[in-house]
């Protein structure tokens, strides 16, 4: 007979449960620092942002603060500048990261190849996402941009451009200039770390069959690159959303609200007319718009991100 | 060759040229290729470069119609930007971005792991999570957390930064991390866990070592976030926990433009982190290109 | 020029950056990055206290935060500081420097939510007569009055009535300005040209005409363009005064749309376009005062205040160049702004006594010496007492606008700034907490006029819209 009678089937069940739950636990335990931290200094932060919003409140008359309900958000969608801002950080948005993507991807191709001084020119080319935004801002305003004693008009002159007035005529397109610059190195070397993590055998084996190099670079190094193109253009476009810099050093908006983006406007609202309310609903507005945006994207690039699970 | 993507190699980061050829066609392509990488590298680069010149010019120098290209050098702008007390400001935002990067790295790493190797349910969930942390604008909330910040006697603390930095970096951190972890070989785990490893064995000796690269990318892109924040810093901190951003802000005066002075103070600013990125680019794009292990 | 506070002299222990080893194999690696960074941290933990306690001077004595807007005149102050706390042993200032805007977002957040951040904010005649009847500010007539020699009626006393609520001083002018009409004498007389001591708008219109030389890169007249309450609108609504208009009727019906208005707008608007600088709705005040003191501009009419920069030989091409003139009107009533940075203690403040010594050193008659005495007359703060231009360096400095900043300011009329009858007081500005926002989205229409990319009726119809709204708040109320 054995010593230890065999177990009941039920208790059984129990301890294979408690044993999965607790491997569940075992996996979830590193991740939860992060979450929790996360959670506390950023979701507290936004069910107060929440709150204000349904109130009515100017800093800068006392008194004034009195619960609204809906109406900022009313207010809000009635708000023909919002709408306007709101189709400039989307412009803003799109035009900046694709055009910094395309730029990068065409950077990391050119520094695929070997050549004399290839890392220099690397160093060179990384340069502009190091500098600090307020200080590139800042350059690019009155010693690049500026029209009488920019450097831009200087070297256009021979073209016949004169004093054309960047800031002014091109206020939309200066700010995209800018961010491009600052952000297509990222989007370089995230393209390039995906070129140099293919496997050169398969593109030689291509060529030695008779591929022209256009083709192989189509069929083959494209979707390689495809995640990481994803995560630069995901990276990328969230952080340019929410671009504050650039919009307030460069232009302030102007003129009109024409280079104004969605956070600058609500920073008007914020500390020029102190409306903590309307601020409020504002941004509430925005992570949702947002995350609605978002989830349709992140579907996509989950998609790819799954294959590789399976790639590896 | 995995061997050898393992070993670090001085000098750039190696990549065959992608197509045999010719000998004497090879060397014509990489002389074009050499003519095109560097003027397009100037080309990138030539606004630090005019901010740089732009700081060793009096001010009439910096205004001139016709920019000057020739001048002689002077040191007085640099010499105005160090004597306006900058170093106090240059150790808060080392503090800052130092201690919120070891921080996120803390947090971040096992939260990856636990994302990527030994995945959960509802991984999707949570990153999405955390990336939607980065879709509310920091301007909305700024009141709030201000008037927490007040409340907790926290203003103007190098603390509040650090804590906020660490927040706003954690998304991305926590990503590239996953992103790394992912490119480990399932079987070099599998593998470990049937010579009867415990985990944290396994993870410290073998996975970390892999992802080291990555850590260190990651760390980097920390810190340039970091150091390069403007919004929180000018609005939560006054005196004792002023950091670089602020200090350049401050010269900006409403008077009149003093463009060689700016560009003197944007300079010194903004160099430790170009130096970092510079002497640490290897290790960005070895981090980045971690897939060669393959 | 820009000069910040030298706090705590040498740099201390500097920060170290951990060194990345850029070979080595990966285990060692990391054990020594995660050693180096962790050392870094103490040693940086220790600079940053360190670096908080240089701040704070220490923990003897008492600190007074003062948060100043960073123009040339406040820089000269932070540098003479030391000698008011050679003065006052065991208090110890320690400044907070930002550009304007950002100091006036930070200073009305402090003060609104009673943040306790700073013991001495310089504000102006916009921010005191609001925050004083909130009760932000400390009234200040008390310590005045216990202050032998501060001699506040010294003070220029339409400055003093702006910055008074029932009787009662509660912030103090650092220095106040009017706005005038600054041209270039020599120009003028190798083109033939006088320019009358009072001119209207539309004798500045043909001056400028004559004047404008595009190809020879001289502009005939220079005005503020770019957006802000504090920007293109204040030379804006000096205009709008000056043709009789207003922003709203006694009853709070917002007028931007009439006829007044208009005309005043579009003679602004089509003199920038035509005789303007270019790049004129991105220029503020630095923008022109650069081109003017470079040389290529006939007129700039602006603050008074703008001769520190333009009569300043070191940085301006054409210094004692200049000629100067009232404030162009339309029927002769005097349109010059009024506008005053002026020093105040918020309530939150724990060591008002200590906060009052340092107020009232800056805004003294020995302090006025001592700036003229140790960085030149040129830096003397202006417009803000009598006595100040009675100093026989600064009087034969000033020799030439002199006299006609201290009457233009002394000419305005806060509270009576328009032909007609109006429910707010201010000449440049209104005094309400809405006028930030409204002002701004109201002058970013008007930069988009003189960008050209809309018709200056329709940003009027816009502007009356955000006007009429806030209008609408205060009829209800």
């Amino acid at each position: 007979m054995t010593a230890i009678a065999p177990p009941v089937a039920g208790a059984h069940r129990t301890r294979a449960r408690t044993d999965r739950r607790r491997q569940g636990w075992v996996r979830r335990a590193p991740l939860l620092p992060a979450l929790v931290f996360t959670i506390i200094v950023t979701q507290l932060p936004f069910l107060v942002t929440l709150y204000y919003s349904l109130e009515s409140w100017s800093l800068v008359r006392p008194g004034s603060q009195h619960f609204v309900g809906f109406g900022n958000y009313a207010d809000v969608f009635k708000d023909s500048q919002f709408r306007t801002t709101a189709l400039n950080t989307v412009i803003m948005t799109v035009g900046s990261v694709l055009i910094a993507m395309v730029l990068g991807v065409l950077l990391a191709l050119l520094l695929d190849r070997k050549f004399l001084g290839r890392g220099v020119v690397r160093t060179l080319l990384i340069t502009p996402f190091l500098v600090m935004p307020v200080g590139a801002a800042l350059l690019w305003k009155t010693t690049m941009f500026d029209p009488t004693f920019g450097i831009v008009n200087f070297i256009l002159r021979p073209f016949g451009i004169g004093h054309f007035d960047w800031l002014s005529s091109l206020p939309l397109g200066s700010v995209m200039i800018e961010m491009i610059w600052q952000w297509t190195p990222f989007m370089m070397l995230l393209v390039l770390a995906g070129l140099q993590s293919q496997p050169k055998d398969i593109l030689e084996a291509a060529s030695c069959d008779g591929a022209r190099p256009f083709a192989i670079f189509r069929e083959l190094t494209l979707p390689h690159l495809r995640r990481y193109i994803e995560l630069g253009v995901v990276l990328g476009a969230i952080y340019v959303v929410n671009d504050f810099d650039a919009v307030y050093m460069m232009t302030q908006g102007g003129p009109g609200i024409s280079s104004a983006n969605l956070p600058f406007y609500i920073y008007q609202r914020a500390f020029l007319g102190f409306q903590v309310g309307q601020a409020a609903a504002m941004g509430v507005v925005v992570v949702v718009a947002t995350i609605i945006v978002a989830t349709f994207a992140l579907r996509l690039i989950f998609t790819s991100f799954s294959g590789t699970e399976q790639a590896a | 060759m995995s061997a050898d993507s393992m070993t670090a190699q001085p000098g750039p980061a190696t990549a065959e040229p992608a197509y045999a050829g010719p000998r004497a066609r090879r060397r014509n392509n990489s002389l074009t290729w050499g003519i095109v990488g560097w003027v397009v590298g100037i080309l990138f680069f030539f606004p630090v470069l005019w901010m740089v010149l732009t700081s060793f010019k009096t001010e009439a120098q910096a205004y001139t119609n016709t920019p000057t290209l020739i001048f002689s050098p002077t040191l007085s702008q640099y010499k105005t930007v160090f004597s306006s007390g900058l170093w106090p400001y240059v150790a808060n935002s080392a503090f800052a971005t130092i201690v919120s990067t070891i921080l996120v790295l803390a947090l971040a790493t096992p939260c990856a792991f636990a994302l990527s190797l030994r995945p959960v349910k509802k991984t999707r969930d949570v990153l999405f999570f955390f990336i939607s942390t980065k879709m509310l604008p920091v301007v909305a909330a700024i009141i709030p957390i201000y008037i927490a910040a007040r409340d907790l006697h926290m203003l103007d603390n190098i603390f509040t930064l650090v804590i906020l930095y660490t927040a706003m970096n954690l998304p991305i951190a926590v990503w590239m991390m996953r992103s790394f972890f992912l490119e480990v070989p399932g079987e070099l785990l599998e593998a470990a866990e049937m010579d009867g490893a415990p985990l944290r064995r396994t993870v410290v000796e073998v996975i970390l070592p892999l992802v080291a690269p990555g850590l260190a990318a990651t760390a980097l892109i920390c810190c340039i976030f970091s150091w390069n924040e403007f919004f929180f810093a000018v609005n939560l901190t006054a005196t004792r926990a002023a950091t670089v951003p602020v200090f350049l802000v401050g010269f900006i005066s409403s008077e009149g433009l003093y463009f060689a002075q700016l560009a003197a103070a944007a300079t010194v600013a903004t160099l430790p982190v170009v130096l970092a990125g510079w002497v640490a680019q290897r290790q960005l794009v070895r981090g980045l290109s971690f897939g060669a292990i393959k | 020029m820009t000069r910040r506070r030298d706090i705590g002299g040498a740099n201390g222990s500097a920060a170290r950056s951990p060194a990345t080893g850029s070979g080595g194999r990966p285990v060692s690696r990391r054990a020594f990055l995660a050693g180096t960074a962790g050392g870094t941290a103490l040693a940086l933990s220790g600079c940053a206290t360190g670096a908080q306690q240089l701040f704070s001077g220490g923990s003897s004595g008492t600190t007074i935060t003062v948060a100043i807007v960073s123009n040339s005149q406040m820089q000269d102050a932070i540098s003479l500081s030391p000698l008011f706390e050679q003065e006052h042993p065991g208090v110890h200032l320690t400044f907070v420097s930002l550009p304007e805007n950002e100091a006036r977002a930070k200073i009305t957040a402090d003060v609104s939510t009673q943040g306790g951040e700073f013991d001495v904010v310089m504000i102006s005649n916009y921010e005191t007569p609001m925050w004083s009847a909130n009760g932000w500010l400390v009234n200040l007539q008390p310590y005045i009055n216990a202050t032998p020699g501060y001699d506040a009626a010294d003070f220029l006393p339409q400055l003093r009535a702006t910055l008074s609520h029932r009787g009662d001083l509660y912030s103090v002018p650092f220095y106040g300005e009017s706005s005038f009409l600054m041209y270039r004498k020599d120009l003028m007389q190798q083109a033939g040209v006088t320019m009358p001591k009072r001119p209207t708008w539309d004798q500045v219109a043909q001056i400028a005409a004559r004047m404008h030389n595009a190809k020879k890169g001289q502009v005939g007249i220079c005005l503020r363009g770019d957006p802000g309450w504090g920007e293109n609108l204040a030379p804006m609504d000096t205009v709008i005064n000056a043709f009789g208009g207003r922003w709203f009727d006694p009853q709070w019906r917002a007028q931007l749309t009439s006829a007044p208005v208009e005309h005043a707008v579009t003679t602004y608007v089509s003199l920038l376009q035509k005789y303007g600088e270019p790049g004129a709705p991105e220029a503020g005040f630095s923008e022109c005062a650069t081109l003017y003191s470079q040389g290529d501009a006939a007129m700039w009419y602006d603050a008074t205040s703008a001769v520190s920069t333009i009569e300043d030989p070191t940085s301006s091409k054409v210094a004692g160049k200049s000629g100067y003139a009232w404030a162009p009107t339309q029927d002769g009533r005097p349109s010059g702004w009024l506008y005053t940075w002026s020093l105040a203690i918020p309530s939150t403040c724990p060591h008002k006594q200590a906060a009052w010594d340092f107020i009232s050193w800056m805004t003294s008659k020995t302090y006025i010496r001592t700036v003229g005495q140790k960085l030149g007359w040129s830096h003397v703060p202006p417009g803000s007492r009598f006595s100040s231009y009675q100093i026989p360096q600064y009087k034969k400095l000033s020799s030439v606008y002199g006299p006609l900043t201290l009457q233009s300011i002394n000419a305005t009329n806060s509270a009576h700034p328009a032909l007609q009858p109006v429910p707010y007081t201010g000449i440049q500005f209104l005094d309400i907490p809405e006028f930030q926002d409204l002002g701004t989205n109201v002058s970013e229409q008007f930069s988009a006029a003189i960008a050209g990319s809309q018709p200056v009726g329709s940003a009027l119809a816009q502007a009356q819209q955000y006007a009429q709204a806030v209008g609408d708040t205060y009829r209800s109320t």
